[in-house]
């Protein structure tokens, strides 16, 4: 059973009924829907088509949220062979966000580091909703740094609503984390490459995402806070989201413009929730392009380009 | 007053400058409630001398009793792109941003400048809570990477002192980005082998907290400044728990291992130049306050004769900075006598 999104509700109608139709010719033998179902299909596909393509910020938002995207766990066993978990900060705790470890993407061995949101109750709180804490980040740059000494290209997944505020991570240090991940991101001597999946929440994706490429999914997320966030602050109503989510500019369209991200991948027609194997397979499509962009760069250059990427960063204005 | 006029290039900042009387001749502690003299509250650099709470203190004021003699000049610092996203919630941001220039008479929430602490040539960007909360866009990055470039260019340590309320939403992403930003400037400062320094103050949350703010070499707070990534509210919120007393300030960090000091404003001056001359490998710093230093960079400034006038004639271009810094040296000579 699909899960529709709130703005999707005239079309969750549509297809219920042809559903439904469907269903009662298969219990009343000599009945023909067919034909009817089949307009309804088609009236379905149009309205689809209608909605995404034209999906505002806020709608951005919501499907960038949906629980049936692709997440992490399922690009990782789709695009990678030999997937070889690695495990813990080497100081507290293995923080289940975050996954990663060594990989082979066709073939060639790279180090695979994402965050991971979970997909029913169990699995979301032992990933913490895919809000990582110290322990995550500290995670992360041991990995990148065990790619950096063995020359692994290092590619990262984002799908994170932000960094876990908790009283212990605070007391661990989230900020300091976050600050040394993109520190370490900024000094490797070998390729980053990134994919905005889903939402790339706040500072807890930037320690992930400052990469030498960064591509995101066509209806993905990326901002300095949420819609809803931002409204209640600014706005000093959280019900503002939707003004909010059109200010803040969060959309991948919009980030490609103003130079923030290299590359946007192209969904399937109604949202990577509805074909995530589509979806799976553009970016596999996708990842080695990105790759080979900046594969062959020694390190020294490869580093400065990096660096002169996020200094040069706010140069590009929006058409007004 | 046009501000542009003001900091497009680096100028002098009298050691005697105008004095300005504030409205409120009396200021309540907003710890203990005690009602404190002006005057008595400036020379202790808005230290509650009844109960230690560090009070808010204008960037200038912080540099004129930082550097020797509190003279100093400021760096310039490039202007980014105005308003980008053409943001707006229920105001402008281009408006916002209009009124907060005009109050503050500043460019925005960090001022970076440079002079000599104890004869140490040294670059200190001071991040202002009153501007915007101090919030990090696009200004504040490049005020961070014009001075951590000074202080590249003159071979000499960085000083940073944090205060925010995190990122400037109304900057979007762009206002995200001064993360990976700032953090290529403290890089250039680690590979030309130069000290950074932060101290930080109250409140020091968000994304400046999850950069710069905790890069430092020596990392230095201020007593009981708030020091967080996610604020003790949201937190609150999330685990439906009210939290420990002390929780996030900075004696709480000292103790968690996020701090290498907590040290009382009247002492910064000291300990920082004591920890630079170390790092810098230098003689120990001479104890005491010091004049200003006379080397042609930084010409001596004439006294301004009259007060509200544009300020020391030898200051030129500086006149109008300079008759904004409100105090004169005896501030920074209250604050080094132990
Ligand atoms: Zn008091």
């Amino acid at each position: 059973m699909h899960a529709y999104l709130e703005f999707e509700k005239g079309l969750a109608e549509i297809e219920g009924k042809a559903e439904e139709l469907r269903a009662m010719a298969r219990t009343n033998d000599g009945m023909d829907v067919e034909a009817e179902a089949k307009a309804l299909d088609k009236k379905a596909a149009a309205l689809l088509k209608e909605l995404y393509g034209s999906l505002t910020p806020w709608q951005k938002c919501q499907v960038a949220r949906h629980p049936d995207r692709p997440h992490c766990i399922d690009y990782i066993d789709a695009l990678f062979t030999d997937y070889t978990p690695l495990a813990g900060d080497r100081n507290f705790a293995d923080d289940h966000a975050v996954m990663g470890g060594l990989a082979r993407l066709d073939d060639a061995p790279v180090m695979v580091i994402g965050l991971e949101k979970g997909s029913d109750t169990r699995s979301r709180l032992d990933r913490n909703f895919g809000m990582a804490r110290p322990e995550g980040y500290r995670k992360a740059i041991r990995l990148m740094d065990l790619a950096d000494r063995f020359g692994l290209p290092v590619i990262t997944l984002i799908d994170t609503p932000g960094a876990y505020p908790g009283k212990g991570a605070e007391e661990r240090g989230q900020a300091e984390a976050i600050a040394r991940s993109t520190e370490k991101c900024l000094n490797l001597k070998v390729p980053l490459v990134s994919v905005i999946t889903g939402e790339g929440g706040s500072g807890g994706a930037v320690a992930f995402a400052t990469a030498d490429r960064l591509a995101m999914l066509e209806h993905s997320v990326y901002s300095v806070i949420s819609p809803e966030g931002c409204a209640s602050i600014l706005w000093k109503d959280a019900e503002k989201m939707r003004e909010a989510a059109e200010a803040l500019r969060l959309t991948a369209q919009d980030l490609e413009q103003l130079g923030v991200i290299d590359r946007i991948v192209k969904e399937p027609l109604g949202g990577a929730q509805r074909d995530r194997r589509a979806t799976i397979e553009a970016v596999r499509k996708a990842l080695p392009k990105l790759l080979d962009e900046v594969r062959e760069l020694p390190a020294d250059e490869l580093i400065r380009l990096r660096r002169r990427k996020y200094l040069d960063m706010g140069s590009k204005a929006l058409v007004a | 007053m046009n501000w542009i006029s003001n900091y497009v290039r680096p100028k002098i900042n009298s050691l005697f400058s105008r004095r300005e009387v504030p409205e409120n001749l009396w200021t309540k502690c907003p710890d203990c409630g005690q009602m404190l003299f002006h005057r008595e509250l400036a020379d202790a650099l808005n230290v509650c001398p009844n109960c230690n709470s560090h009070m808010y203190i204008s960037p200038r004021r912080r540099f004129e009793a930082l550097f020797d003699g509190g003279l100093y000049m400021d760096v310039a610092v490039p202007e980014p792109l105005a308003d980008p996203l053409h943001f707006r919630d229920k105001k402008r941001y281009a408006d916002r941003l209009k009124d907060a220039r005009r109050e503050s008479e500043a460019p925005d929430a960090m001022l970076v400048a440079e002079g000599e602490i104890g004869r140490m040539k040294t670059v200190v960007a001071i991040q202002d809570y009153k501007f915007m909360s101090g919030s990090m866009g696009m200004y504040v990055g490049n005020a961070f990477i014009a001075a951590a470039e000074r202080a590249v260019a003159l071979k000499c340590p960085l000083v940073v002192f944090t205060a925010a309320g995190g990122a400037r939403m109304q900057e979007g992403i762009l206002s995200l980005m001064q993360m990976p930003r700032t953090t290529v400037a403290v890089q250039m400062l680690k590979e030309a082998g130069l000290p950074y320094i932060v101290v930080l103050t109250h409140a020091t949350t968000g994304g400046v907290t999850a950069s710069y703010a905790m890069l430092g070499d020596v990392q230095i707070a201020e007593p009981n400044a708030l020091i967080c990534f996610a604020g003790p509210r949201v937190i609150e919120q999330t685990i439906r728990e009210t939290l420990p007393e002390g929780f996030q300030r900075a004696e709480y960090l000292l103790d968690h291992g996020m701090l290498d000091m907590v040290v009382d404003r009247k002492s910064l001056r000291r300990e920082l130049g004591r920890v630079l001359h170390l790092l810098m490998k230098a003689p120990p710093m001479v104890a005491g306050d010091l004049p200003p230093p006379s080397e042609p960079a930084l010409p001596p400034a004439e006294p301004a004769a009259e007060p509200a006038a544009a300020g020391p004639a030898a200051a030129g271009p500086a006149a109008d900075t300079a008759a904004k810094a409100p105090d004169a040296p005896a501030r920074a000579e209250g604050a080094e006598k132990p």
